[in-house]
């Protein structure tokens, strides 16, 4: 009934391997990657938001229904997104080469 | 199937007895719960889509002006926001631990630990308006006084045609596009222009999620009055719960921000 | 044995008098009540709106009112229609009022949300009719930017800000339904024994929720950039307007399936109960909801063919709209084949639900000639447009909307209305949208663009049918608020259930307890069993 008490050491866990990754983030901004210098910040950041939602929003114990709101959410940001670049993405892609316009 | 499971145990609530904070029309406290947990989460969603409309935005801004993005990007602080992203980290594992306390019917300990998660909102709080005042010193901010002043000061007069007609004329449709495009470089007109962009966004989105800290911060003295009052134990500590969920997920929007806000192109 | 029959001495209706046991009411029912008036009232001032459009378009000539005039008429019209009446309409009157009987519950999962959700709508219709008396705004509904952002200068952000505060109503309704849906049902309340009305609310609730948001943002954002001088979507700052058109339709593409989709709920209640048979391909119909609600989400910018979106995502967006026609032709070929065999019978509900049929199949089909690419070019903005979207949001919603409120208004007050007068009204709202509205397909064939007060001379036949027609329509709206008054007070008591329907909520009296049931019922059969119900009247007489 009272919902899971997950122990103080995961916590603790949690927080540090947060921390390191918000590290590990900046330091990865000051190596040049070209294009996947986004991509990389993106999934460091990614990864963080989910060990929140997994063990600190404790969505790890919930239950299907929560977990499926949760993916609902995600999904349909996917598709705000996702769409959004079917027509900028598209604009770029369909331009021609400046020798040729 | 598990709402079969909540009914058959609701039902026998004739001799089960109530606890004082279950609800007329619910049948049991699992029951209440669970509706708190999938309502919380339902909003969350809500919140979820609300930046990621600015995310969208950003996303199609970013594309086309990288340059500009990167190099206001440059301008802010690394120092605050790093430190601002430590705070806020710590606040959720002060804010878990007040969970965690409440669970485990520690009153004195869910207070403070739900205090101490105040105080580190309010520590972001005022670097934000340490970072904020920086931009409008150095007119930063989006608007009539907005100059970008690290290249040789703006031409007066008449916004750059090539930003505002280029992208309607169907001839000419995907050149918006190019604008932005690594190789063309930019010039002071545009750099203007498009830096204030990014500092629109940022100001809309850090701005927002700051109003959201603050929220945030109004519901925790509730909620800490309340834990105080001695309103919750291992039983009921939904709104504890709640305040959590709200406040772990400002934090994830922070952990999106940071990333997008100062680390655009740090590398040159 | 109707004699016999009179109104419960305990309904929700009784439990307290005053003024506050109505405005801090927790009740479902009272909230709906008062839901009910209230969009009642917009209802009624969205349509005075209309009035003067109507009157203005009489003539070829711009005469009745100046162009800015117009401008504000058509966007007040609008605005009100849209976010005060279409998107509250269905779920916070008839889904705040029903969908806890029907599953079998005693309340709503967050009652004091519920309230919390009028008070917000009451704030955010503050907001707009305020902004409205002190000077109107003229950006059209849409609020396209630059035009919003910098352009005009009447009250974009009162007004905006006002749609703001609402749309947050809207949410918590939705957010109350899908929690309502999953874990308030009565035991032995499946998921696939729940009426279809209360699918198409779960389907409608999941866009409220996924949508509202966006435009909220938006909101914020166009409210920033003309309030602050930030620079997001004026191309003079470098900032793109499509975006703007984007976030707008990410919303306000959904949002017309949040007005359409519980009507559609209500009609698979209509038309089974009065063919007397259960609804053809209960889960067809049932996932047609769901699926009219997912792919709402991925179509939005048709609404922007000519305005600027690439070639290639015009090709994508224009297939993808199609795809919305599947679902939608599910349910009304599982209506008609419900309708077959089955023993029909002509009460007023069932009028508006023949007349929902054919206002909704073309309202549909023309919506695909706009989905077409190569077509919408000429058609994008003129009436075609707006007759398109009338069929589907006045033919389609309103229809379905009256219908529904003709089906249940015994049991939220336990009286019948003039079952001839309802017969008449229904009649007039059919031919007088007809009038009205299939005109202007034509006019707009032949290029009348929206949004002007004047046309050229040879398209006054068809604006005067337009405003003949109009004129048949408003009668049509105000003959039912004086027999349902009318009703109040000298109906025939309607008992528990009038039309033989097999829902949950008709084994409860009308009106309804406070808390709805006498004890939890426990549900035992399938939905729409007409079959049994058929077979023990049969038995009985």
């Amino acid at each position: 009934m009272s919902g899971h008490v997950s122990p103080i050491s995961l916590y603790i866990t949690i927080f540090m391997a947060l921390m390191v990754l918000t590290g590990l983030t900046v330091f990865a901004a000051f190596i040049d990657l070209g294009q996947f210098n986004f991509l990389v910040a993106m999934i460091i950041a990614a990864f963080k938001a989910a060990l929140v939602i997994w063990y600190f929003m404790h969505v790890k114990y919930a239950s299907k229904l929560t977990k499926l709101t949760v993916a609902t959410g995600l999904f349909f940001l996917a598709i705000l997104l996702g769409l959004f670049l079917v027509d900028y993405g598209s604009k770029a892609f369909t331009q021609l080469p400046p020798f040729l316009s | 199937m598990s709402n079969a499971v909540v009914h058959a145990d609701g039902h026998g609530h004739a001799h089960a007895t109530h606890h004082s904070a279950l609800q007329h029309h619910f049948d049991t406290m699992a029951q209440q719960k669970e509706a708190a947990v999938v309502g919380m989460w339902v909003f969350l969603v809500t919140e979820i889509l609300f930046f990621g409309g600015l995310f969208a935005a950003y996303m199609v801004y970013r594309i086309w002006y990288f340059d500009a993005f990167a190099e206001a990007s440059r301008s802010l602080s690394l120092f605050w926001g790093g430190l601002n992203t430590a705070v806020l980290i710590g606040s959720s594992l002060t804010m878990a631990m007040a969970v965690r306390s409440a669970q485990t019917n520690k009153r004195t300990a869910t207070v403070n630990w739900l205090v101490l998660t105040m105080i580190l909102g309010a520590v972001f709080l005022g670097v934000k308006v340490i970072e904020y005042a920086d931009k409008f010193e150095h007119h930063h901010v989006p608007g009539y006084n907005f100059q970008w002043a690290s290249h040789e000061a703006p031409a007066a007069g008449a916004p750059s045609t090539l930003l505002g007609a280029g992208e309607h004329a169907p001839a000419t449709e995907g050149a918006a596009a190019a604008e932005g495009h690594r190789e063309l470089s930019l010039n002071a007109d545009q750099l203007q222009l498009t830096t204030q962009i990014y500092f629109s966004l940022y100001f809309t989105m850090t701005g927002l999620h700051a109003l959201h800290m603050i929220v945030g911060i109004g519901i925790m003295l509730v909620i800490t009055w309340m834990a105080w009052k001695g309103k919750f134990d291992d039983q009921y500590y939904t709104p504890v719960e709640m305040a959590g969920l709200y406040w772990h997920f400002v934090d994830i929007v922070w952990i999106f921000l940071f990333p997008l806000l100062y680390l655009v192109e740090r590398h040159v | 044995m109707l004699d016999k029959l009179k109104i419960p001495d305990h309904h929700y209706l009784h439990d307290g008098h005053s003024l506050r046991s109505w405005l801090l009411t927790k009740d479902h029912k009272r909230i709906a009540i008062m839901y009910l008036m209230s969009i009642s009232v917009m209802f009624f001032i969205g349509g005075l709106f209309a009035v003067g459009i109507r009157f203005e378009l009489a003539t070829p000539q711009g005469d009745f009112v100046t162009a800015d005039t117009y401008n504000k008429f058509f966007t007040m019209h609008g605005v009100i229609m849209v976010f005060f009446f279409l998107i509250p309409s269905i779920p916070a009157v008839l889904g705040n009022f029903l969908i806890p009987p029907m599953i079998g519950a005693k309340d709503l999962a967050f009652p004091r949300i519920n309230l919390l959700s009028l008070y917000i709508y009451w704030i955010g219709g503050i907001f707009t009719l305020y902004a409205m008396i002190s000077g109107g705004v003229d950006t059209g509904w849409t609020f396209y930017t630059p035009y919003s952002a910098t352009g005009s200068n009447t009250n974009v952000v009162p007004t905006a800000i006002g749609i703001f505060i609402a749309g947050f109503s809207s949410i918590l309704t939705g957010l109350n339904f899908i929690v309502t849906i999953h874990r308030m049902r009565a035991p032995g309340m499946t998921w696939f024994r729940l009426p279809l009305f209360v699918w198409a609310h779960y389907a409608t609730s999941l866009v409220q929720v996924l949508g509202t948001p966006v435009i909220a943002i938006t909101i914020v954002m166009l409210a920033v950039e003309r309030g602050l001088g930030f620079g997001i979507f004026d191309p003079a700052r470098g900032g793109d307007p499509v975006l703007f058109q984007h976030l707008f339709w990410f919303y306000s593409h959904p949002a017309v399936y949040i007005m359409i989709l519980p009507a559609l709920g209500v009609m698979s209640e209509l038309i089974s109960t009065f063919s007397r048979k259960t609804v053809f391909g209960y889960s067809f119909v049932a996932f047609s909801s769901l699926a009219i609600a997912v792919f709402g989400f991925i179509v939005w910018a048709h609404h922007m063919f000519v305005a600027g979106i690439s070639t290639y995502a015009a090709m994508v967006f224009s297939f993808l709209s199609f795809s919305v026609a599947i679902p939608s032709a599910v349910k009304m070929f599982n209506w008609t084949a419900t309708l077959y065999k089955g023993a029909i019978s002509f009460e007023t509900p069932m009028l508006y639900a023949y007349g929902f049929m054919g206002l909704f199949a073309i309202g549909g089909l023309t919506g695909l000639f706009l989905a077409t690419l190569g077509l919408d070019v000429h058609m994008h903005d003129t009436y075609f447009v707006v007759a398109h979207f009338h069929y589907i949001m006045v033919g389609g919603a309103i229809m379905s909307y009256m219908g529904g409120l003709h089906f249940w208004w015994p049991k939220m007050t336990g009286r019948m209305y003039s079952e001839f007068f309802s017969r008449v009204s229904a009649i007039m709202v059919f031919v007088g949208f007809n009038i009205t509205f299939f005109p202007q397909f034509v006019v707009g064939y032949l290029g009348m663009p929206r949004r002007y007060h004047s046309y050229p001379d040879e398209m006054q036949v068809l604006n005067v049918m337009s405003s003949a027609g109009a004129t048949v329509l408003g009668l049509g709206y105000v003959l039912p608020v004086i027999y349902f008054l009318w009703s109040l007070k000298y109906g025939q008591v309607a008992g528990p259930n009038p039309w033989g329907a097999s829902g949950l909520e008709w084994q409860t009296q009308s009106p309804p307890l406070t808390e709805n049931f006498l004890k939890v019922p426990i549900v035992d059969r399938e939905p729409y069993d007409y079959e049994h119900l058929v077979a023990k009247e049969k038995h009985l007489v």
